[in-house]
């Protein structure tokens, strides 16, 4: 995949394990039952048996293995004070952005909310330059000026990162306007979750795609609690998938890679052809809301272990590699030791990084051109012209 | 007196973008057959999209006669600017003999700005309610439906804040909306768009995304509409960083405005006004652009420089007519950009007449006005002889009744008493 090619480039010191595995693993194909069925709406589902290869379960060990100590690594960052203001992590939803990477092109578009930090890695960002971002440099994707909640890369159709709740998904219908516009047989995914899934404006978004036969596919990550707030507390009906009614949707475990990777690869089939459908991922976050949230006063301890221990998409994918003798233990193991090194030499190189310059304040306001003078708070002192 | 010099090589001109479209011909058959044709195919986008900005520069009418300092735009080459005496005032039916123009009321003159930006540029679309089939609530978009197609000519249902929403996400990729807001007030269901990912996304994405969208509908206090039908959206919008807020008052300046905001690369919001849609205006035949932070020198004075826009212009121009016969000699600008202001213009005035009226729509508290008094104040306040005199409407709901509703915006009665003060 992708992700770990680069990354595997990206370092002085070569990754051994990891390198010799991916490269000798073979793509002949695998079919691989998920773990549930598909529940559909108004749709026939997909088959459970997905085309899988050595090669691309290896590969989804390896990545799903790297953004899982992205998270965890950022958390102790966050405690060190090093990434201030909201820090949204995704670890135990990675199965969701490997499965969707895996069936789509760099043309398709994914727009996401503000737990955008694993789809910009798989979109193909580095780990330099969201550890840079994160923490505020000049050398992050978007120049340090966005934080966590900024994270975009148009040159691979990752189009952020939006900190309102709801409010890309009416960007995610321009998208897919936009690709039906200019024909070129790409798709739009727009993420949320199931607090967003309440919004007015998801409504409005689902009636002009379908209206309009957008290519649009709506993708909501129920990880079943809105902030702190309980699906259950929160809508009157947690099927989401249903919502959209004269919408098809689909219903996904989205713990399991492959079951993600099946379900998309149909909604992209499905989206060109007869425009909108849902697809519900059902997976769940083991961090709070946010690194402010605890996580652990509207839900039990057991619970989140209980996950860790029946669901958790990593060991689902050790399991199945380790079931088909794709790698031993051992080489595992190592690549587990590797992404880390790797993390922690991305962590290392963006902590060296300065901070933005003061002009970098102004830069970017207005595109280029505009001869317009801005000012500070102090209207007198801080004046600068607009590049 | 101002001079309408023409430009030299006019046919020139013309014979060039004629040239240029031939590029297009085959977008617009493409885009000119019936409902079933939808947009524009990939290759006709992507050959708009490499070949980037280098679209030839238009003849830029400035409203006064001044050299391009260094730090505006150094691409407009000073040869093909043409200074222009302002607008319909007919200070000089001699000049406006050498080329006679056409007559349009201002939906005209904004329908023909977008059909040129249409017809130029394959990606620019409309995306509003009833813009399509209906032609437009105010006939702003009538037949462009027929001409380019369901696609670019979007009928959206009644869903502002997802619509915005959908123009900023084209945006994002490439395609320059244009959104219709049926009537100003309705837009602040968008405001969320409009302020967070309209004016932030350039600036939170480190620079990768454009957003070049153009918002505009009519607002202002119109004749009865009732509170909620005459909102003055401009006060809530501007402190928007990263948009740009215009405000057309005639004729010449909505289709050169129009045309500016479709070619600028930020988001516009371009200020229409309920009442002034059907004021006629003869306009040159030839292409032209108005600059968008730029005010226009309404009439030239020496006592006191009355600073307004939109339907204000109105107001104190009749006042003008007044003050003329009681022996005063008001300078009026019409500011036309709300954010940026134009200091230059302004500050000019100022140093010469010593004494500011701002006369706006907006209510006294947060509007306009009071920005500007603002910058003023801390920019010139060394040239004023009196503090700036700021009318603006009631902070009240426009009531229905008629009489009341008058009552809440200035009229011009108040604008010669205040210059009378003022000039004391």
């Amino acid at each position: 995949m992708a992700l770990t090619r680069r990354s595997l480039h990206l370092h002085l010191i070569r990754p051994i394990f990891s390198a010799r595995l991916l490269t000798t693993a073979s793509t002949s194909p695998i079919s691989i039952e998920t773990s549930l069925p598909f529940t559909a709406h108004n749709i026939d589902p997909p088959s459970r048996s997905v085309q899988t290869s050595p090669h691309e379960l290896l590969s989804f060990f390896r990545d799903m293995v790297l953004m899982r100590r992205m998270e965890i690594a950022s958390d102790s960052l966050y405690k060190a004070k090093l990434i201030r203001g909201f820090c949204h992590l995704y670890d135990g939803q990675e199965a969701v952005a490997i499965g969707m990477e895996a069936a789509i092109t760099r043309k398709d578009c994914i727009i996401t909310a503000y737990r955008d930090h694993c789809l910009y890695l798989g979109r193909g960002g580095t780990l330099v330059e969201a550890f840079a971002e994160l923490m505020g440099r000049n050398g992050g994707c978007s120049k340090g000026k966005g934080g966590s909640m900024h994270f975009y890369k148009k040159d691979a159709g990752f189009y952020g990162g939006h900190g309102i709740v709801g409010a890309q998904i009416p960007l995610g219908c321009g998208l897919a306007f936009a690709q039906k516009y200019s024909k070129d047989d790409s798709v739009s995914f727009m993420m949320y979750g199931d607090g967003a899934a309440n919004q007015g404006q998801l409504f409005e978004a689902l009636n002009m795609a379908a209206l309009w036969d957008l290519p649009a596919i709506l993708v909501c990550e129920n990880n079943h609690y809105g902030m702190g707030t309980a699906e259950w507390r929160a809508a009157k009906s947690p099927a989401y998938f249903k919502r959209g009614d004269y919408v098809p949707g689909l219903k996904v475990d989205g713990m399991d890679a492959l079951a993600v990777k099946q379900a998309c690869k149909f909604a992209k089939e499905h989206a060109l052809k007869n425009g909108p459908i849902i697809l519900e991922m059902d997976t769940y976050r083991y961090h709070g809301h946010s690194m402010s949230d605890p996580g652990s006063t509207y839900r039990t301890r057991d619970e989140i272990s209980g996950i860790r221990q029946e669901r958790d998409p990593v060991e689902r994918v050790r399991k199945l590699i380790l079931a088909h003798d794709l790698a031993t233990e051992k080489e595992m193991k190592d690549t587990e030791k590797e992404v880390r090194k790797e993390v922690d030499e991305a962590i290392a190189k963006a902590k060296e990084m300065p901070s933005p310059d003061p002009s970098e304040l102004f830069t970017n306001v207005y595109v280029k051109g505009l001869g317009v003078e801005a000012f500070g708070a102090d209207r007198k002192e801080l004046r600068a012209v607009l590049p | 007196m101002y001079q309408w010099r023409m430009i030299r090589s006019a046919t020139a001109i013309l014979s060039f973008f004629s040239k240029a479209s031939i590029a297009y011909t085959f977008v617009e058959t493409e885009a000119s057959m019936a409902a079933a044709s939808f947009g524009v195919s990939s290759a006709a986008v992507q050959a708009v999209k490499s070949s980037a900005s280098p679209l030839p520069s238009l003849p830029v009418i400035r409203s006064e006669a001044r050299p391009i300092s260094g730090r505006i735009n150094r691409s407009r080459n000073a040869g093909k600017i043409a200074t222009h005496a302002v607008a319909a005032q007919t200070e000089n039916p001699a000049s406006a003999a050498s080329k006679p123009g056409h007559e349009v009321l201002l939906f005209e003159a904004l329908r023909e700005g977008l059909e040129e930006e249409m017809e130029r540029d394959p990606r620019v679309c409309i995306f509003g309610e009833d813009v399509g089939h209906y032609g437009g609530s105010y006939k702003v978009s009538k037949g462009l439906a027929d001409k380019y197609g369901d696609l670019r000519v979007l009928d959206t249902p009644i869903a502002e804040n997802s619509f915005t929403g959908m123009a900023v996400g084209a945006a994002m990729t490439g395609l320059r909306p244009v959104v219709e807001g049926m009537n100003m007030g309705f837009l602040l269901l968008a405001f969320n768009q409009i302020s967070d990912n309209c004016g932030m996304l350039h600036y939170t994405s480190g620079g990768q995304f454009t957003i070049p969208t153009v918002i505009r509908g009519p607002g202002g206090v119109g004749r009865q509409l009732g509170a909620e039908h005459s909102q003055r959206l401009e006060s809530y919008f501007q402190s928007i960083p990263g948009i740009q807020m215009v405000a057309c008052s005639t004729p010449y300046n909505a289709k050169g405005l129009m045309k500016a905001a479709i070619r600028s690369e930020n988001p516009v919001v371009l200020f229409e006004h309920v009442l002034l849609y059907n004021l006629k205006e003869r306009i040159p035949d030839e292409e032209y652009v108005v600059s968008l932070e730029e005010a226009e020198m309404v009439r030239p004075g020496e006592h006191v420089t009355i600073l307004t826009y939109s339907r204000m212009r109105y107001h104190v121009m009749q006042a003008a007519k007044t003050l003329v016969n009681k022996g005063y000699d008001p300078e009026v600008i019409d500011i036309r950009s709300l954010k940026p202001f134009d200091l230059y213009t302004i500050g000019n005035s100022i140093k010469k007449t010593h004494k500011v009226l701002i006369v706006e729509e907006c209510m006294r508290t947060g509007g306009i006005g009071a920005s500007l008094t603002a910058a003023i104040n801390e920019n010139f306040n060394d040239y004023l002889d009196a503090p700036i005199v700021c009318l603006s409407s009631q902070d009240v709901p426009t009531p229905y009744a008629g009489t009341l509703e008058e009552v809440t915006v200035v009229q011009p009665s108040q604008i010669v008493t205040a210059v009378e003060q003022l000039c004391r």
